[in-house]
């Protein structure tokens, strides 16, 4: 008496909502199910962190190796702390690695670059990069220019 | 003036007197005790009525969402150069606001509405006071089947709405327009996070399911039951839910994503 047809539209639809949260987390929002193999945790202080938010990337030789997890001002030392997670699967950033703010294409967004330095002992868990480049502030740049053409006349 | 103040007096009672009964009607639907055992029959049947049969309305404009984004999309970031973040421009506004919102609004127009008229003509053919005779309680059997399929149908179209607009912006983006597939897709993936977005968006559409629903069944359940009053309480049932909706959500992405 109960009608087949109606059974198997209703099994479609749930099936189809399935499919399309599969999608969204795959296709859409790029989850990895066996990706998130565990990150540790670095710290940079800057100078200047002027425009890097938090989930920026980090990337080493243009790969994209982690992300930004937050930003604090650190009283003591007058500074800016960024703290980064960086996949487990990288674990060879020597002790004299240094960080630096950069912006991708002109108008794009800050991310935070790593260039891994030639000592033999690796960064681990908690480690604070010291040897950082501060971000770029485009009006300061303006300013010293202006000031170089003023002094040349 | 003195009128004046108790006519305030008078409209606030029936109103909060409306918004009990609702509440109790809800209840007694939900946890009341069935005689007739558990309704799954019912409601699968109920989810075909509300959810499937509203999938052509969603499916076809969650398309034309999605492309129109695109569109607009691509002329405005093209001034600025960055087209590659067109991806991230309709994935974001699909999933974090238009997907929950614009679904929810076409839920109530399309199945919300029809909830009601059912209930009423139910109500005023006194086929609800037949079944209480026959000792089968109509809150079990009519309203708390129908409260279900709304619930458990609207993420689903909010979901499929969501991926089919996604498809839609690829398809002009990509195809049409010439923004480059691979940027398109990783912009999308880098700045979509699923917990934040995705997640965030179903919860929002599970909120919505709720008050839409509620407000059909409610308003099917109480109104006169004359073809004026069934009129009356359908439009009651569009406008209530519409402007639940749109309020809600203000609250809701305030919640999740401001910084008030």
């Amino acid at each position: 008496m109960y009608s087949r047809h109606l059974e198997l539209s209703v099994g479609t639809f749930i099936v189809l909502g399935f499919i399309c949260l599969a999608f969204l987390a795959l296709e859409v929002s790029g989850l990895n199910p066996n990706g998130d193999s565990g990150t540790y945790r670095l710290s940079a202080r800057f100078d200047n962190a002027a425009g890097l938010t938090g989930r920026a990337k980090v990337s080493a030789a243009g790969v994209i190796v982690g992300r930004v997890i937050s930003i604090r001002y650190d009283e003591e030392t007058a500074s800016a702390m960024v703290d980064m997670e960086i996949s487990q699967i990288f674990q060879k950033f020597s002790k004299d690695t240094s960080a630096s703010i950069l912006t991708s294409g002109l108008l794009g967004e800050k991310y935070v670059g790593l260039i891994a330095g030639g000592e033999l002992s690796n960064l681990a868990d908690g480690d604070i990069i010291y040897d950082t480049q501060s971000a770029i502030v485009l009006e300061e740049l303006i300013g010293k220019l202006l000031l170089n053409i003023g002094g040349k006349k | 003036m003195i009128d004046w103040v108790s006519n305030i007096g008078h409209s606030t009672m029936l109103q909060v007197r409306s918004l009990g009964r609702a509440s109790l009607i809800l209840m007694q639907a939900l946890l009341g005790r069935s005689n007739t055992g558990v309704s799954w029959r019912l409601t699968v049947d109920q989810i075909h009525s509300v959810g499937v049969l509203s999938l052509s309305i969603i499916v076809v404009s969650g398309l034309f969402i999605g492309m129109v984004l695109g569109l607009q999309g691509y002329t405005i970031l093209k001034d600025y150069g960055s087209e590659q973040a067109l991806g991230q421009m309709v994935a974001l506004s699909l999933t974090r606001e238009l997907g929950p919102v614009v679904t929810a609004l076409l839920f109530a127009g399309r199945a919300g509405s029809a909830l009601t008229a059912e209930i009423g003509l139910m109500k005023a053919t006194e086929q609800l006071a037949s079944l209480e005779m026959i000792g089968v309680d109509p809150l079990r059997r009519v309203i708390a089947p129908r409260f279900w399929a709304g619930v458990i149908s609207l993420p689903i179209l909010s979901l499929i709405f969501v991926s089919v607009g996604c498809l839609g912006g690829a398809l002009v983006g990509v195809s049409l327009l010439g923004v480059d597939s691979g940027s398109f897709w990783t912009n999308m993936q880098a700045s979509v996070n699923f917990y934040g977005d995705v997640c965030n968006g179903i919860i929002k559409s599970v909120v919505f399911a709720v008050v839409v629903t509620w407000i059909s069944v409610y308003q099917g359940y109480d109104l006169t039951p004359t073809s004026a009053g069934i009129a009356i309480a359908t439009t009651k049932t569009v406008v209530y839910a519409s402007l639940a909706i749109l309020g809600l959500d203000f609250l809701l992405t305030a919640i999740m994503f401001g910084e008030i």
